[in-house]
């Protein structure tokens, strides 16, 4: 796989703790008795992990359907602009994926707001900003279960079995 | 939508830049709000126990691992058919995520989407042309949107007192080359 190289303890944490982080006075430690590490060494590679951009973050996802109000967005932006434009969006604070993606419709983020005021105020002032036209299409439903993203180690390991934790 | 009490916004700020690496991290972040270390721990059971924490643990960027062929593909399915349409789609273990979206007509009629993240393009291209046969979708428009340049991935910032006008934003850095 055309990746970083990761040790058997980073594939162990990366299976294992993208979900059911322990709520526990010492996770770290937690961790590593569950995985038959230690403290230190859990810490040292979450580091190196995130310090690699493996990891973004050890941390929560928050539901957007329960707080706040987001949606995703799309803009068709000419290509020798799609540059400026695309930082011109992602500087705002409440857009937290943005992508090009292959289509007519080529810039696609998603913005996360407080409610749904700020989320058109926020959509609003990145037309304003870009002089070009926002679409929005916020979630309604929401068919899967996100438990983390399932890796497989190489194209021939099997994945994890997500049968007994997922629901959706 | 669901109104947080002024202690949970309190402590949904503290925590989406992430815990910190260090062997008491729910301490690290009562010190910072001012709370108790099992106050921290008790907060973040009941925002779990209340769905407005969907999960807690490694947020992990599937491109630094070697999944760069992602794709989003867009159906436009009835609505009636889109609960059973998705049921059968999420059946596929290389779906990472299954919404339905709002239309925005005439401009996007589509409103099932589902992501994929693999490794190659042509491996995804097989799973979405497996995943169309065996759900018997071949008569329905679709599109697949494969991701090139990521300009931005973090989690959602919640500001719980913006501002009245947003300032102008101010561009920062470039985009992260695929």
């Amino acid at each position: 796989m055309d990746g970083p190289s990761l040790t058997a303890l980073d594939r162990q944490l990366l299976d294992q703790f993208q979900h059911q982080f322990p709520l526990t006075p010492h996770p770290y430690a937690d961790i590593a008795a569950q995985i038959g590490s230690s403290e230190e060494a859990v810490l040292e590679r979450l580091q190196q992990l995130q310090q690699n951009g493996v990891v973004s973050r050890v941390g929560v996802v928050i539901n957007h359907r329960r707080v706040g109000a987001s949606t995703l967005a799309a803009m068709a932006v000419p290509a020798e602009q799609l540059a400026s434009v695309a930082a011109r969006v992602t500087a705002y604070p409440e857009v937290n994926h943005n992508y090009e993606r292959e289509h007519r419709l080529n810039l696609w983020f998603v913005v996360t707001a407080t409610d749904p005021d700020h989320l058109a105020r926020v959509i609003g002032a990145i037309e304003h900003d870009t002089g070009l036209s926002v679409l929005s299409m916020p979630m309604e439903s929401d068919f899967h279960i996100n438990l983390g993203f399932p890796l497989c180690w190489s194209l021939t390991d099997a994945r994890p079995d997500r049968s007994s934790t997922t629901t959706g | 939508m669901l109104a947080l009490t002024d202690r949970q916004q309190q402590l949904v700020s503290a925590i989406q830049e992430g815990l910190p690496l260090l062997p008491r991290p729910y301490l690290a972040i009562g010190e910072r709000m001012g709370w108790s270390e099992a106050e921290v721990i008790a907060g973040l059971q009941q925002l779990q126990q209340q769905g407005i924490i969907r999960r807690m643990g490694l947020i992990v960027r599937h491109h630094e691992l070697g999944y760069r062929a992602n794709a989003m593909v867009v159906w436009n399915i009835p609505d009636p058919l889109i609960v059973d349409t998705a049921q059968r789609l999420t059946q596929f273990d290389f779906i990472s995520l299954c919404y339905q979206r709002r239309r925005c007509l005439p401009h996007w009629p589509f409103n099932l989407y589902c992501m994929i993240h693999g490794q190659a393009r042509q491996q995804v291209l097989a799973q979405i042309d497996h995943m169309v046969q065996q759900c018997q979708l071949t008569h329905l428009p679709r599109e697949v949107l494969f991701s090139q340049r990521r300009f931005k991935q973090r989690g959602a910032y919640y500001n719980f007192n913006p501002s009245p006008h947003l300032p102008a934003p101010s561009p920062t850095g470039g985009p992260r080359a695929h």
